[in-house]
């Protein structure tokens, strides 16, 4: 993968090009990790979910309804997750890097 | 508490530096790297790394490679294509030299990676430099001598622009080689006999595994090949958590 050279891509990847992001908040891989989205249910792999954004900041938006699952972004003041659209996050007992 | 111990068994993420050991030419635009990384645990086929390059100004830009060589190999191997407007491509293909340095972290991912204990049989289909992680799996299937049927279905502009030609060839000369099928969307070489045009539903039929078979299949490349790849895949009937992408942006064209 060599995702973006630009910041932000008009064109959605997979949220599997931000696992290095992520890695900076979670001990296990989150691109592996399920979850359960808050807009409508649907239950997948963060890997596969809509990622916008890049190494600063991204979100990721459910794949069926779009809702956004997930937001990262890196400011002045620290690193921020909000998490607010996922209704829950399963992680694998084998789900570690 | 052994749970937990599997959760926390991974270390933080930290960036460690990378030494250049060798650069091959794969193609006039797109070069490996053999990185030689202290303190680098093995990764799993698919996985990428995290590319950090300081100026001297303080300055940095990031970038994410696929990992395109086998856990077993002694070198971690990563293949950069030349975007001529990009921060970080540009110094990886041209200016990079044996003996230079930069900063990696990783493996990064566990969600586009294939191991032999998965299973198959293996579809692999790429686009452009998208072969990267898949070659890192062909290459480690190789490795460890695993027999699961594997095809790749490669897509790219020339026969100039097939990365990993010999290799390839070679792979699939072997006993238990996987099945390699190239096409060229652009131009053809006299003689050409292979697939002449994008991928599409009618070459995935001819040429791919039946979904009767339920084959693990990864695509790598840009955005319009896995997102087209992806439909036709599931029209066939391929079942949608047997299918892993993995898109390059923003344009459509391959990198």
């Amino acid at each position: 993968m060599s995702p973006d050279e630009s910041s932000l891509p008009a064109a959605p990847l997979d949220g599997n090009a931000v696992a290095g992001l992520l890695r900076e908040v979670f001990i296990f891989d989150a691109t592996s990790a399920t979850l359960t989205c808050g807009g409508c249910g649907a239950i997948a792999q963060v890997g596969s979910a809509r990622l916008y954004g890049g190494a600063m900041g991204a979100v990721l938006r459910c794949a069926h309804c779009d809702t956004a699952v997930l937001r990262i972004a890196r400011t002045p003041m620290g690193l921020w997750l909000d998490m607010q659209g996922a209704r829950s996050l399963m992680i694998a007992p084998n789900g570690a890097v | 508490m052994s749970e937990t111990n599997t959760l926390a068994g991974p270390q933080r993420l930290l960036w460690r530096t990378a030494e250049v050991r060798e650069v091959i030419d794969e193609t006039p635009r797109v070069r490996s790297l053999f990185l030689s990384v202290t303190g680098w645990s093995c990764h799993r086929p698919g996985q990428h790394v995290d590319v950090r390059l300081t100026a001297e100004d303080g300055y940095q830009a990031q970038r994410s490679y696929s990992i395109a060589s086998a856990p077993e190999a002694p070198q971690l191997a990563i293949t950069v294509e030349r975007i001529d407007d990009g921060e970080v491509s540009p110094y990886l293909t041209t200016e990079v030299r044996v003996g230079d340095r930069f900063e990696v972290r990783g493996p990064i991912g566990g969600y586009f990676v294939w191991t032999a204990a998965l299973g198959g049989p293996l579809f692999l289909i790429a686009g452009g430099s998208g072969i990267a992680p898949l070659m890192a799996m062909l290459r480690y299937r190789a490795a460890v001598g695993s027999d699961v049927p594997a095809l790749l279905l490669y897509s790219s502009r020339t026969f100039a622009d097939i990365i990993y030609r010999e290799e390839l060839n070679q792979l699939a000369a072997a006993s238990d080689g996987p099945s390699v099928v190239h096409t060229l969307t652009r131009q053809q070489p006299a003689g050409w006999t292979g697939p002449a045009r994008r991928i599409d539903r009618d070459m995935l039929t001819e040429i791919g595994i039946a979904a009767s078979a339920q084959p693990r299949v990864f695509v790598c490349g840009p955005t319009s090949l896995v997102e087209q790849t992806t439909q036709s895949l599931l029209a066939l009937g391929h079942e949608a958590n047997l299918i892993k992408t993995e898109r390059f942006g923003p344009t459509g064209a391959p990198r």
